[in-house]
Formats: structure tokens, C-alpha cells, sequence
């Protein structure tokens, strides 16, 4: 339970916005039958197949699941490391 | 007149769908349209008690379907709406006595008769479940603001828009808006954002619900009850009105924790 301070600061989480981020995660899951594991395999292996053409940072690449109204949607954020330059051949 | 067939679904069982689906008939037949409500769990019926008709069943859908009675003689009129009737499933056999192309069969019979068809599911995503959408024009999905609740209700949307019957309309019933105030319940806002489907009736917590049940009267005759007045909303929407949702709760602001006593 939270305290009255937690109360008076609103700083505590409600069971109400609980239940909400913990059904976000689940419906994502649910909708796509992807698990977390499954989404970390994915980036592992995506990351593989780019870095035999670009040079990037595997620690800055992000891999989400996201939803606009009941359409899913997979976006991938790979930002490439300053002063890239092509490589030829 | 070409009846419309609404299919009132949940995929979790006890969110109070029967009772949706009785008093949603109800209202309907309270400015005079023809309603017949078929009860589409086979083996656990339940819309006969809810609607008061338990003491007048002869025959049921699975006879209707199997040959042995004519469709008239398996509808029973309601108690006091000449114009609603109801089809009772049967309770000793089980969803594979009937096909989806059955309740299709047996629709198509009905609709030159009535203005409208409702349809209770049973709880589950099986045979049960496409023999009651096979028919629908439109499908009410009924969820409480629970977890585990808006989890199934968002199960079944997906199926709904599968079976290409979609798109899915939400009843979110017994919401308690002190318990929504106090940040212990998932709001209407809260739902809705989750599931991604438009909504159609916020039926409250209500303790007339089961006490009107208990008599075998939807709480929708009852003037006085605010779950009767939100059923009276969902019908009048249904009939294409435009009725405002009442106000939404608003949460709560830090002065109001502040000099809330807890």
C-alpha cells in the first residue's frame, strides 16, 4: 500500500495504471503471438544481417512493437555511428 | 421488415453478457419493434431465467434445428412485451448438436418477421463461438474494466474481425466509478484506448441488476436504475440515436488527495 506521502506527492503507481501498462504488454504479445524472448532474437539477428553492411552501434539499436488503434506495427530505430562512410566493394 | 442480427459475445464467461443480451431486447421492444432473442449456449442456458420464461419452455433450438418442431412452436412470448419473444437453447445437449450454417438457416427464417435478433453466446472461442457469429450484422462485445476480462474481450475483437464481422462494438459493464476514482479500476478511457474499438454503452456497477434478475425482470423496466438507463442507451443507439455518453469520471487532482481523508 502506499503511504500518504506517496499520496499527497502522486508519485505512487495506482493498481489502475498497473493493470493498464501490464495489459499493453500482454496484447502486444497476444496480437502478434511474439514473446519478449522472440522480440530479442529478432533484434540478435537483424543486427547480424546490418552489420555486414553498415557499421553501427548494437547497444543504440531499439526494436519495438507498437500500435496505432488495433493495427501493429514493428519499427526499428538503427542510428549508425558518426562519420560513416560507404565502404566500395 | 429485415431483421438485424446482433451477437452479444465476451469470450470470458461471467462478465454479465446474459444479462446484456436480455435487457438490450428489452429496451429494443419498448417502442413497439418486434425482437425475438435466441439462446445460442447449448447445454448451459440461462437468458430463460434472466428474462422470467424458465416455467414455459417446450421445445428449444436444437429441436427447431433437428426437425422436431416448427420455429413458432419453439418461441415463447415474453410475460409483458407481446412483441419479444425468446428461443431457449437446450440444456441436454452440447454445441455440436448445431452448425454455423444452422443458426444462418434459422435467422434467415426469422428476419421478414422481426426488426431485430439477438443472440447470447456462450463463454469460449470454439463451435459455440462461430455458430453465433456466423449470422450477426453486428457484434457487442461485453468486458468488465478487468485484466483478465479486456484480455479475452481483445481475443475475441481479433476473432470478430477475422470472421470478417467486424468491426466489434464494446459494452463495458459494471464499471464503479468511485472504485475508478480512487485509481483501483481500469476507466472507460482506460479500456477503450486498450482495445481500440468504439464503444457503445458503460452500463454501472448496479446492485438492481441482481436483485431485478432475481425476479426474472431486466433491470431495464426499472426506471429508477441507472444499469436500466444504460441499457435504455445501448437500444437507442442501436436504433442509429445520437446519445451522449454521460460525463466520464474525471481522475483524481492532487488537491483533491490532498485534504482527502484516507
Amino acid at each position: 500500500m502506499p503511504g500518504w506521502m506517496d499520496r499527497i506527492a502522486g508519485t505512487h503507481t495506482s493498481s489502475a495504471n498497473l493493470a493498464k501498462e501490464r495489459l499493453k504488454l500482454v496484447l502486444i504479445h497476444d496480437r502478434t503471438d511474439l514473446t519478449s524472448e522472440d522480440v530479442d532474437h529478432l533484434k540478435d539477428e537483424l543486427m547480424q544481417v546490418i552489420r555486414k553492411y553498415i557499421d553501427i552501434d548494437p547497444g543504440e539499436v531499439s526494436i519495438l512493437v507498437n500500435h496505432d488503434g488495433r493495427e501493429q506495427r514493428l519499427v526499428a530505430d538503427v542510428p549508425l555511428r558518426a562519420g560513416q562512410r560507404r565502404r566500395v566493394g | 421488415m429485415a431483421a438485424k442480427v446482433i451477437t452479444v459475445t465476451s469470450g470470458k464467461g461471467g462478465v454479465g453478457k446474459t444479462t446484456t443480451t436480455a435487457n438490450i431486447a428489452v429496451a429494443l421492444s419498448m417502442d413497439g419493434a418486434k425482437v425475438v432473442c435466441l439462446d445460442g449456449d447449448i447445454g448451459l442456458r440461462n437468458l430463460d431465467v434472466v428474462m422470467g420464461l424458465e416455467n414455459r419452455i417446450v421445445y428449444d433450438l436444437v429441436d427447431v434445428v433437428e426437425g422436431r418442431c416448427r420455429l413458432r412452436q419453439a418461441m415463447i412470448r415474453d410475460k409483458q412485451n407481446s412483441e419479444l419473444y425468446l428461443i431457449p437453447a437446450a440444456q441436454t445437449r452440447d454445441k455440436n448438436a448445431i452448425s454455423p450454417s444452422d443458426m444462418v438457416r434459422l435467422c434467415d427464417e426469422l428476419r421478414p418477421d422481426f426488426d431485430w435478433i439477438l443472440i447470447d453466446s456462450p463463454a469460449g472461442i470454439e463451435r459455440g463461438f462461430r455458430n453465433v457469429i456466423a449470422p450477426a450484422d453486428i457484434v457487442l462485445v461485453v468486458t468488465n474494466p478487468e485484466v483478465s476480462a479486456v484480455r479475452d474481450a481483445d481475443r475475441i475483437i481479433g476473432l470478430v474481425e477475422s470472421e470478417e464481422k467486424g468491426p466489434a462494438r464494446l459494452v463495458i459493464n459494471r464499471l464503479n466509478s468511485s472504485m475508478v476514482k480512487r485509481g483501483d479500476m481500469l476507466s472507460v478511457d482506460d479500456v477503450t484506448e486498450l482495445l481500440a474499438i468504439s464503444l457503445i454503452g458503460i452500463v454501472p456497477e448496479d446492485e438492481s441488476v441482481i436483485s431485478s434478475a432475481n425476479r426474472g425482470q431486466p433491470v431495464v423496466n426499472d426506471t429508477k436504475s441507472r444499469a436500466g438507463m444504460a441499457f435504455r442507451d445501448i437500444a437507442r443507439r442501436l436504433r442509429g440515436e445520437d446519445v451522449p455518453f454521460p460525463p466520464m469520471e474525471v481522475k483524481d487532482d492532487f488537491f483533491k488527495k490532498l485534504f482527502r481523508v484516507n
